[in-house]
């Protein structure tokens, strides 16, 4: 079974007469380019700015994610199926305005319009009238605080105005420490390791928390007795938490203490006379992390399908493409936990081709693609390396597209025997083979596509996040046990 | 006052569908054209001395495929033995409890063997739809096809696979049909 709503016209295959159908529709085709250019005028004309989308971001002990937000009269919005399903077993139904939903055990009904909802067998007032959109369940943020308890039975810690949703014990405590002596030096002492996007411009150092769950210091701005580094403040929004530090001289960060510490020192003067130097006035926004980035691993993680192509119906409510997408987040976190730098090729419900998918791919020069995909047969997880088809033509050192793995294919065998070994250690049945899968074939660096298959549970488990975990977990310590031949040190 | 911006979306809204309605009408008339007559004669059952032949069967317990010999009749054309072995082949996978099911309305519509060593095995409409999405199911699918046919029909080293006579992107979702598979390593992957 399959669930797809690609529309597929009939294309003329080459065994028909085409040569005759070209001359007879020359006119049109001219029609046709000439409605594209007036269409694309108008779409030029009418084209606003694009505002950068909002969204919330989740922080929980077993996924950390972003997703969408929506506004409708007046209210904010989040889908209510795409924030519970990182984080359990969620299946929903849809009755007209009836919206069913099942956590677990926990049992849930909204309606449409209305506010009072029935979670538990108990009422539940939202702050504003539920709505569904193309069956998804939508529900006001303002009323998350007090939702998501009721379901996850922990608590909830939902910075509204940052839109910042940390679940549980996950928040991330800073305490800072200034040493006044010459030249000062600003310690900032995390709970845990962090990752902030790291950037600098005349008088202020800027570290951006997108995937950390760190939480204000209890003050939002901290006066410092330095001549030099003077103020900290810390400000959440869209989901990120930022810290300033403004300074009146040039400074910089470096991470130490396995990155739970960043300091910020003044640059060094041969340094900023190098820089000024060659940009008197600029803005000169300094990469910082920079040098971090340049020796860290990137990975591409695909959940597989998206959009309208939904992939395997694995149950009757239950489509590939949302299992694959649940799962890549777990397994960005674990990467990144592990020092990878990781992009997703899709983060939410959205499709792109296989073409998209291995361009976007080797553009970033990636060390490693890892494509993931979910069945309800068989069990445990299987890992895939390209079968390599005939290869087309390749001319000097440009390799054919659908054999531009072929290089690198031992590299991407040894991946798999690494992922295999890693699951197998964990007690996950598994397996590794070769598949036509595009587009293993496609890209250029190590590639290997990982099908999750049900465990002891069934297909219940395909949505659990515990043994998406432990196949998540399994998959990056496999990969950093063999990132020597990746061809970059993290 | 509508908001210029509106008006303008509005406008090229309009401008799209009618476009679009002249661009499904066109598009009719050129499927209208390409119609031909699909009623060609019935072949009829394949009769006289029976082969013994090697069909490789997909169990989708073991994840692999199993060498299965098997005493068919085999009519003496090249293309008609092709035909016939994957018919057999097929009526395998749509016996109740077979180890790798596949819809009762899947068959062969031909096969075309091209020299040298290429051949085309072109599957009806309903061997797709109705095939099962994953990986592991649709890769044994063609395995099991390309390694029967090369292992029974000698001399093919490269088979495509259409469905109802065009190219497809992928069986089910996942097993890519764009190109072309080389027996070769197609067998060796069946030796993981």
């Amino acid at each position: 079974m399959r669930w797809s709503n690609k529309l597929r016209l009939p294309v003329p295959s080459s065994q028909f007469p085409v040569p005759r159908f070209r001359l007879r529709t020359g006119n049109w085709e001219l029609g046709a380019g000439a409605l594209a250019i007036l269409l694309a005028a108008i779409t030029l004309l009418s084209a606003s700015p694009a505002a950068e989308e909002n969204h919330i971001s989740v922080f929980s002990p077993v996924a950390i994610y972003t997703l969408p937000v929506m506004e409708h009269a007046g209210h904010e919005y989040v889908g209510l199926l795409e924030l519970l399903e990182p984080l359990g077993r969620v299946s929903t139904q849809t009755d007209r305005r009836r919206w069913s939903l099942r956590y677990n055990t926990l049992d849930a009904e909204f309606v449409a319009g209305k506010t009072r909802a029935m979670i538990g067998g108990h009422n539940f007032d939202l702050a504003a009238p539920f709505l569904m959109e193309n069956s998804r369940g939508l529900v006001p943020l303002s009323s998350l605080s007090g939702l998501l308890p009721r379901f996850l039975g922990m608590p909830v810690n939902f910075h509204e105005s940052g839109r910042r949703l940390l679940i549980g014990e996950v928040g991330i405590q800073i305490s800072f420490q200034l040493d006044a002596s010459n030249p000062p030096r600003l310690a900032l002492n995390f709970s845990a390791p962090v990752n902030p996007t790291i950037s600098t411009e005349p008088g202020k150092l800027r570290l951006v928390f997108k995937r950390d769950p760190v939480v204000s210091p209890g003050s939002q701005s901290i006066s410092f007795d330095s001549k030099v580094i003077i103020q900290a403040s810390y400000s959440e929004s869209n989901g990120d938490a930022e810290f300033d530090v403004a300074a009146t001289q040039p400074v910089m960060a470096s991470f130490t203490n396995n990155r739970k510490t960043i300091v910020v020192t003044i640059v060094p003067t041969a340094t900023v006379a190098a820089g000024t130097s060659a940009a008197p006035n600029a803005a000169q926004t300094q990469p910082s992390t920079a040098n971090v980035a340049s020796r860290r691993i990137l990975a591409m993680v695909d959940p597989a399908h998206g959009g309208d192509e939904r992939g395997a119906a694995l149950s009757d409510t239950l489509a590939e493409k949302d299992v694959t997408l649940g799962f890549a987040r777990l397994l960005r976190h674990e990467l990144e936990i592990r020092g990878f730098a990781v992009v997703l090729l899709r983060d939410a419900d959205s499709s792109s081709t296989l073409d998209q998918r291995a361009a976007a791919s080797n553009v970033a020069h990636a060390a490693i693609y890892i494509s993931l995909h979910a069945t309800s047969e068989g069990s445990g997880a299987r890992v895939y390396t390209a079968l390599l088809p005939v290869e087309g033509s390749s001319k000097g050192a440009f390799h054919a597209w659908n054999a531009a793995q072929a290089p690198v294919l031992p590299v991407s065998r040894m991946v798999s025997a690494a992922i295999v070994a890693e699951l197998q250690k964990g007690q996950f049945p598994s397996r590794a083979s070769s598949a036509s899968l595009r587009p293993l074939n496609n890209v250029f660096m190590p590639a290997v596509a990982v099908e999750l298959a049900p465990g002891a549970d069934g297909i219940a488990d395909l949505t659990n996040a515990n043994y998406q975990q432990k196949a998540a977990s399994a998959i990056a310590d496999a990969v950093i046990s063999i990132r020597d031949r990746l061809g970059v040190q993290p | 006052m509508i908001p210029r911006h509106l008006l303008i979306g509005v406008a090229a809204l309009l401008v799209l569908v009618v476009s679009m309605g002249i661009y499904a009408r066109q598009m009719r008339r050129r499927a209208g054209e390409f119609q031909y007559a699909a009623d060609s004669p019935v072949a009829p059952p394949p009769s006289g001395p029976t082969e013994t032949v090697t069909l490789y069967v997909a169990d989708d317990a073991a994840g692999m495929l199993r060498a299965r010999p098997a005493q068919i009749p085999l009519p003496g054309g090249r293309q008609q033995r092709a035909e016939e072995l994957l018919r057999a082949l097929l009526r395998i996978y749509q016996q109740p409890g077979a180890t790798h099911p596949l819809a009762p309305a899947a068959d062969i519509r031909s096969i075309f063997l091209v020299d040298p060593g290429a051949a085309v095995i072109d599957l009806n409409a309903a061997f797709a739809d109705q095939h099962r999405s994953g990986i592991l199911s649709e890769q044994l699918t063609v395995n099991s096809l390309v390694e029967t046919l090369a292992v029974n029909v000698p001399g093919i080293q490269r088979v495509n696979i259409l469905i109802e006579g065009k190219t497809r992107e992928t069986l089910a979702g996942h097993a890519d049909l764009t190109e072309t598979f080389d027996v070769t390593t197609v067998e060796q992957a069946g030796n993981q």
